[in-house]
């Protein structure tokens, strides 16, 4: 036993094959390649099949993570969906923007002597071989219930809390403000980390389930969520995630190439800038590009500059390296592409030309002081340190806050300080009766899965409601 | 799809009125709103105030100016054709409240949001005095409208091709001379509505002027839509499109709505290429 464990060790975790850094820094072509079958299995061969599987509790939603890894390993990637599907809809989503080295590879035992195994690439390994082969049965769908319940948002909340309700045999539709589905998947993060075909594609097997999808459906003005109970609905869920950019309130924030990373993302993802002139949406393409911050949307952003023929694209963080909120394989490519790193700096200022176009930027170097709230070390300015920069694109990613629009019209749904829904942790149920929340607008800016797991809680907790009462 | 039940050239075909079938948005929408719509699968996202709207026939009109390619594909629209996409209705309604006396000056299309707010601010008993204005007679839009909406109506031209010779500001002067004015609303190309407040902020009459910078979403979510008012930071989807003339920064406004004018070129450019070509 102990000598088959010390055998399993040697393998080395299997690479993710990738296209080359230089030339993927200027196309819009998804980064990895994925896994064949044959490195798929060697890698599942890695896991050694813990008894009680740490990995398990690192992951938000509690994937039988040995289990779909060990069917791997036997070939059976049809079986090994099927596993997966049990807790998680969109695995070919998760498999490529989950944080795993803080969830479920983070806790892997393997992990403790060399690296863990790739969950992650596996998981999208066998996502991607169902989306191409099409050999598992679908999910089964209970008996018509007759009830009808509507969601509100299209993101990775409400497409969950749609798949669970309507596998429940309960009447779903979606509604959503963009005349697109996939929240943040579709209009945020770019097409070379998730490529869009493959969020479309899980709406269409949402359909298929007799899903109703309601675009261009701004709930709050062009329907209230009272008016939806008066059409017949017998519950909500709303998950329309965290869509109010944050400025940092500094001189010259509204020159001509500043931009929101909502704005810059959206352009480029959802209305296809990138493909300008042939879609009608413009972008500014900066030569000299500067983004602000640190997480997932930073990193996006300044890829996206450079894909977009920038000569220079540059993080400017006021933290230091070991503080970036950023999925580590995000900062990795980032680094690889080509783009630079300034940490602990912060934007004092914006300066134009005379037509009101952004030229330079001023900083100030940043020092770390003691730890916060959040256990991050303080930045503090450095005095006399400011410092100028040449630059004519701006892209602020320093976080995002709760849009107003739904929860404003909505008059007996409790907020928090910040304006966040006041949802029950456990079951997302609001102040509001047969009314429930989950994902980004409850939470915050969080992650994909997490907001996933919101919407698998509230579906629960809303099926309960819907066959017993509030 | 959103389909075109009527459509109307106007200004020598430079104007296009659509009256579009979307009945949940005209059920809701009131004076002063406006809806973005998306022409097809490759289209830019373009907001536009309503002009009216018929919840009866579950209908919206939308009159716009052909200034770049999007509305020149919109322009293509017939009867029976549609928007892919039109979401609405967005922003705040205007608030139309009983003052006394109140003055709405339009310039170009901008007559074409001002029609409603009129027609609001007169049902609600004001005395309102409508002021509209083109660079000449072929240019000028809905005149009957806007005579039906106020109770006097003066028309300027630029060239003097018809009714007074000269901007509307001229006549906006003399009524804020000879009236005790509450209220003005000026809608229409940023110049005016600059020249408009400026105007108004000498006789301390309150001003109310309708915004158009570029948008995305509508929804509050880019901030692409960012204005300056009252050397605050306002989003004209949500927070607007109407603001108080006298704390709008309109060289900002100015400013940011030239942000893609390279690029509008180049892109209006190939169009019109290939439209020849064809
Ligand atoms: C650029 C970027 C990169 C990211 N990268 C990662 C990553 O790598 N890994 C990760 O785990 N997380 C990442 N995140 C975070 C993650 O995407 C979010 O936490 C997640 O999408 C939240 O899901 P949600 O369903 O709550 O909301 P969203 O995905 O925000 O979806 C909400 C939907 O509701 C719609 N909506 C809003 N208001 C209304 C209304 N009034 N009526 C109707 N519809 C409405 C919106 O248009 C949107 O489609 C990233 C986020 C961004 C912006
Ligand atoms: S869903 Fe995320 S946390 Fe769970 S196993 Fe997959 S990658 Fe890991
Ligand atoms: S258009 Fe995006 S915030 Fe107003």
């Amino acid at each position: 036993m102990a000598e088959e464990k010390k055998k399993k060790e040697k393998i080395p975790r299997q690479p993710m094959p990738a296209q080359e850094a230089k030339v993927r820094a200027r196309n819009f072509e998804e980064v990895p390649f994925g896994y064949s079958s044959e490195t798929a299995m060697k890698e599942a061969a890695r896991c050694i099949q813990c008894k009680k599987p740490a990995c398990v509790d690192g992951c938000p939603v509690g994937i039988d993570i040995p289990g779909f890894i060990n069917l791997v390993k036997e070939g059976e990637f049809t079986k090994s969906i099927s596993k997966i599907w049990e807790m998680n809809t969109l695995p070919a989503v998760c498999g490529r923007v989950c944080p795993q080295e803080i969830q479920c590879e983070g806790k892997c035992i393997v992990g403790k002597k060399g690296a863990p195994v790739a969950i992650g690439n596996l998981e999208r390994f066998v996502a991607d071989y169902e989306r191409e082969k099409r050999l598992a049965p679908a999910p089964e769908k209970a008996a018509s219930t007759g009830k009808r319940v509507a969601v509100v948002g299209s993101g990775p909340s409400g497409l969950t809390v749609a798949s669970d309700l309507a596998a429940k045999g309960h009447e779903v539709t979606i509604y959503e403000a963009f005349h697109k589905p996939g929240g943040v998947l579709v209009y945020g993060i770019p097409e070379f980390r998730l490529p869009k075909d493959i969020v479309f594609s899980e709406v269409a097997g949402l359909e298929s389930m007799g899903v109703n999808l309601e675009m261009n459906a701004v709930i709050g003005r062009t329907k209230t969520l009272d008016e939806l109970f008066e059409e017949g609905f017998d519950a909500i869920y709303v998950g329309v995630g965290a869509g109010l950019p944050t400025f940092m309130n500094i001189e010259g924030e509204n020159l001509i190439g500043v931009f929101s990373a909502n704005e810059y993302l959206t352009r480029s993802n959802l209305m296809k800038a990138y493909l300008f002139p042939e879609y009608d949406t413009p972008i500014i393409k900066g030569k000299n590009v500067v983004t602000m911050g640190g997480g997932n949307v930073a990193m996006d952003s300044a890829r996206t500059a450079l894909r977009l023929g920038a000569e220079r694209s540059i993080i400017v963080y006021r933290r230091s390296r070991e503080e970036l909120p950023a999925r580590t394989e995000e900062v990795h490519h980032a680094e690889e592409e080509g783009v630079e790193f300034h940490f602990l700096t912060n934007p004092t200022k914006f300066m134009g030309d005379e037509k009101g176009r952004l030229n330079s930027m001023e900083c100030l170097k940043m020092e770390l002081g003691e730890p916060d709230a959040s256990g991050r070390r303080r930045p503090s300015a450095i005095e006399g340190s400011e410092f100028q920069m040449e630059i004519d694109l701006a892209v602020i990613a320093i976080g995002a806050g709760a849009n107003p629009l739904l929860t404003q019209s909505t008059e007996d749904l409790k907020l928090n300080k910040w304006g966040y829904i006041d949802a029950d942790e456990a079951t997302g149920k609001t102040s509001k009766k047969a009314v429930w929340a989950g994902g980004d607008i409850v939470t915050g800016a969080a992650t994909v899965i997490l907001a996933m797991g919101a919407g698998r809680a509230a579906a629960d907790s809303m099926h309960e409601y819907l066959t017993l009462g509030w | 799809m959103f389909k075109i039940v009527r459509r109307e050239e106007m200004a020598e075909g430079t104007v296009v009125l659509n009256e579009i079938d979307a009945p949940l948005i005209a059920k809701k929408a009131k004076p002063g709103q406006f809806v973005i719509l998306k022409a097809n699968e490759t289209g830019e996202r373009i907001p536009l105030t309503m002009a009216d709207t018929d919840p009866e026939k579950g209908t919206v009109t939308i009159i716009y100016q052909i200034v770049g390619k999007s509305t020149a594909i919109f322009k293509t629209l017939q009867v029976g054709d549609g928007y892919q996409d039109v979401i609405g209705p967005l922003g705040k309604p205007t608030h139309l409240e009983k003052l006394g006396t109140v003055v709405c000056v339009g310039g170009g299309t901008g007559v074409a949001v001002l029609h409603p707010i009129t027609r609001g601010l007169k049902e609600v008993g004001n005395e309102v005095i409508g002021i509209i204005g083109a660079r000449n007679k072929e240019l000028l839009i809905l005149e009957d409208h806007m005579k039906d909406a106020s109770h006097e109506l003066n028309v300027c031209t630029d060239d003097g091709s018809y009714g007074h010779h000269g901007f509307v500001t001229d006549i906006l002067k003399k009524t804020l001379e000879e009236k005790d004015v509450k209220l003005v609303v000026g809608i229409g190309p940023v110049p005016m509505m600059c020249f408009v407040a400026k105007m108004t902020k000498e006789y301390n009459v309150k001003t109310m002027v309708s915004l158009n910078p570029i948008m995305i979403d509508g929804t509050g979510m880019c901030g692409g839509c960012r204005v300056s008012v009252g050397g605050e930071t306002k989003f004209a989807c949500v927070d607007g499109p109407e603001f108080d003339g006298h704390e709008v920064d309109f060289d900002v406004l100015m400013n940011r709505l030239q942000s893609y004018t390279n690029e509008e070129q180049e892109c209006y450019d190939e169009y019109c290429t290939m439209q020849t070509a064809k």
